[in-house]
């Protein structure tokens, strides 16, 4: 197990000017890394024998909207190797009007549905994905739910209410009708 | 009899991810940069059919898009979401102890596993040391979970592979557990019963000997379900070297608990990140190097007979002293306090209407659920309600490497493989 100082300063080595910043908090290590260099880094600490993180436990985002800090998004990798028992998160600026971010797809094969969700829930775009589609919410879906700005009760709000206005051929009264309404969120 | 469909036929929904009739096998797009099988025929032709979303051995509300040449599949799509019901995002309009009950519903099969990941998160994040016998609690109701989880697996695993009786077996010894739970917070299935720092009451008297008892008794029960199965020729056709996955494949697609061990893989977090009294205990991580659903399959078993072991120890040794840590400040007072205890009162009236405020700063935390590793990203900015909360659930990365583990095989395996993985579908969408 390598020390989290061991960790970063392999990193800072290789890399130099990509580190923008740790973080130590309750026994675990944060590394800023930039956006552009994110790819290279990924396939350093998963191949350096020292580190070996081969194991993705998720990629996910912040919306920093909430706090109104600039860059507004953060992509969140969690590695951990299996080998070595130390895990690690990285952490990737980026800004709103620009979300792209190379794909991991080919570092680790199971980055694949996380990178899907996190573009599902976030609009965040990973350049070289071989699907980059929706994968929890439907394929029509308009906006991205996890986004700050995008209301808890959503968009639209669904309900069964009976119908006063009878479609012909069916009595008053007795047909349950769907009916679509503004949110009043 | 090798069944060729040559026309175009209508058998899926129009849907981007289906594609409908015939499709040249090169002309499939990849899917990931790990080996795919060969498919070396000429003249190639894949019909895609639609599985599910309501097909009874997909545990749920799982879909299925399934390209075929005859009866071997060529490659699996499966499409989630249709119990998504957006989990995370409540947890940014939720207090930290309002979000307790949501995280029963992600595995419904296992809730007080998935309790006790969630809370240790928040603990981590606000620093706070639960008590001794808090622990050695948790650790006997996470197995308790685990034990169950693993009997519906088994149970339905058996059913869906024709062992009819074996069902009724799992389902028969999953009851005494929930009956357990039952008399320790009032529900059996969805149980709500961690808190931060602690747990919602102490155990009630005799509880323990409920627990003792069944230890007893489940060990013989175990050992029936292996007269029914493991050397059941039946069960071994169907998933002996059926749904193969090497380790080096499941590393790489983020395949975690009892599927991972499967596959010869040496981890569990019990032992990696001990977390709980796991460390102090006398237990084995068991771990079979078949890579098939028959490996899963002991592995499963032998775990419930360790988790057996894991509990007797804990009995042995459990604790006495408070169940909830003294700071009122996180965890609501005694109830009989409230009535002769100013303090306790504005502890409770604040505690109950705004919650409490942990620091700010992000914390991951890591269990060993019956299904694989159980992750929360929990944001927080000082306030009341999480920031933002990620959950990393076992299933999900587990039924990514469905495809994998399918592709090359025989249409009837999918419903073995899909069984061999334990999947929730609660799990998976959130």
């Amino acid at each position: 197990m390598a020390t989290f100082e061991a960790i970063e300063k392999a990193v800072r080595e290789r890399f130099g000017e990509v580190v923008t910043g740790s973080t130590e908090f309750r026994g675990e290590l944060t590394l800023g890394i930039r956006r552009e260099a994110i790819h290279g880094v990924c396939l350093f600490l998963r191949d350096e024998p020292e580190l070996r993180f081969n194991f993705l436990s998720s990629i996910t985002a912040v919306d920093y909207l909430g706090v109104g800090r600039l860059p507004r998004f953060d992509v969140v990798y969690h590695l951990l190797s299996l080998e070595h028992r130390h895990r690690i998160r990285l952490k990737v600026a980026v800004p709103e009007d620009d979300t792209h971010i190379a794909s991991v797809v080919d570092v680790w094969p199971g980055s694949d549905w996380y990178e899907r969700e996190t573009y599902d829930m976030f609009g965040i775009l990973f350049d070289g994905h071989p699907d980059l589609a929706r994968i929890l919410m439907p394929d029509d879906w308009q906006g991205h739910p996890l986004r700050k700005d995008f209301p808890v009760g959503g968009v639209r709000s669904f309900y069964f209410k009976r119908d006063t206005q009878p479609h012909a051929g069916e009595p008053p009264g007795l047909v349950p009708r769907i009916r679509v309404q503004d949110s009043d969120l | 009899m090798h069944l060729r469909i040559t026309e175009s036929k209508e058998v899926v929904s129009a849907d981007r991810s289906a594609s409908v009739g015939v499709v040249a096998a090169d002309a499939l797009p990849p899917a990931g940069d790990f080996k795919t099988v060969e498919l070396t025929q000429d003249n190639l032709e894949v019909l895609t059919i639609n599985m599910g979303p309501q097909h009874p051995s997909t545990h749920g509300v799982l879909r299925l898009v399934v390209d075929l040449d005859g009866e071997r599949v060529v490659r699996i799509r499966p499409v989630i979401g249709y119990l998504h019901s957006g989990k995370e995002k409540i947890a940014e309009i939720k207090t930290y102890h309002q979000f307790i009950p949501y995280t029963d519903r992600l595995d419904y099969l296992s809730p007080m596993a998935y309790n006790t990941g969630y809370v240790m998160t928040v603990e981590k994040l606000l620093g706070v040391e639960i008590t001794e016998r808090c622990a050695f609690l948790r650790t006997v109701l996470c197995e308790l979970a685990r034990i169950s989880s693993h009997l519906v697996f088994f149970a339905t695993h058996a059913l869906e592979l024709g062992a009819s009786s074996a069902f009724m077996y799992g389902f028969r010894d999953r009851e005494p557990i929930y009956d357990l739970f039952e008399q320790l917070c009032g529900a059996r299935f969805t149980v709500s019963y961690m808190r931060v720092g602690g747990v919602q009451r102490d155990v009630p008297d005799g509880w323990l000997d409920g627990v003792r008892r069944f230890c007893d008794y489940f060990p013989n029960a175990v050992d029936d379900y292996e007269a029914l199965l493991t050397r059941n020729e039946v069960f071994l056709q169907r998933t002996w070297g059926v749904g193969k996955i090497l380790a080096a494949d499941a590393i790489a697609l983020g395949m975690s608990g009892p599927s991972l061990r499967a596959s010869g893989v040496l981890w569990d977090i019990r032992k990696s990140h001990t977390y709980l009294v796991y460390d102090q205990l006398d237990w084995k991580m068991v771990v079979e190097d078949g890579c098939d659903c028959y490996a899963r399959y002991l592995v499963r078993i032998r775990e419930m007979r360790e988790s057996v072991k894991i509990i007797r120890q804990c009995l042995e040794r459990f604790p006495g002293g408070p169940v909830n840590i003294d700071n009122p400040k996180v965890i609501l007072p005694p109830r009989e306090e409230l009535h002769h205890s100013m303090e306790a009162l504005i502890h409770h009236f604040l505690l109950v209407s705004e919650g409490f405020w942990p620091p700010p700063g992000e914390v991951y935390h890591a269990i060993e659920a019956p299904k694989g590793e159980l992750g929360f990203y929990l944001v927080s900015d000082g306030t009341p309600k999480a920031y933002r909360l990620a959950i990393r659930t076992p299933s999900f990365a587990n039924l990514q490497a469905l495809d994998r583990m399918c592709r090359g095989g025989l249409l009837a395996d999918v419903v073995a493989v899909i069984g061999s993985l334990d999947l929730v579908l609660g799990d998976v969408d959130r």
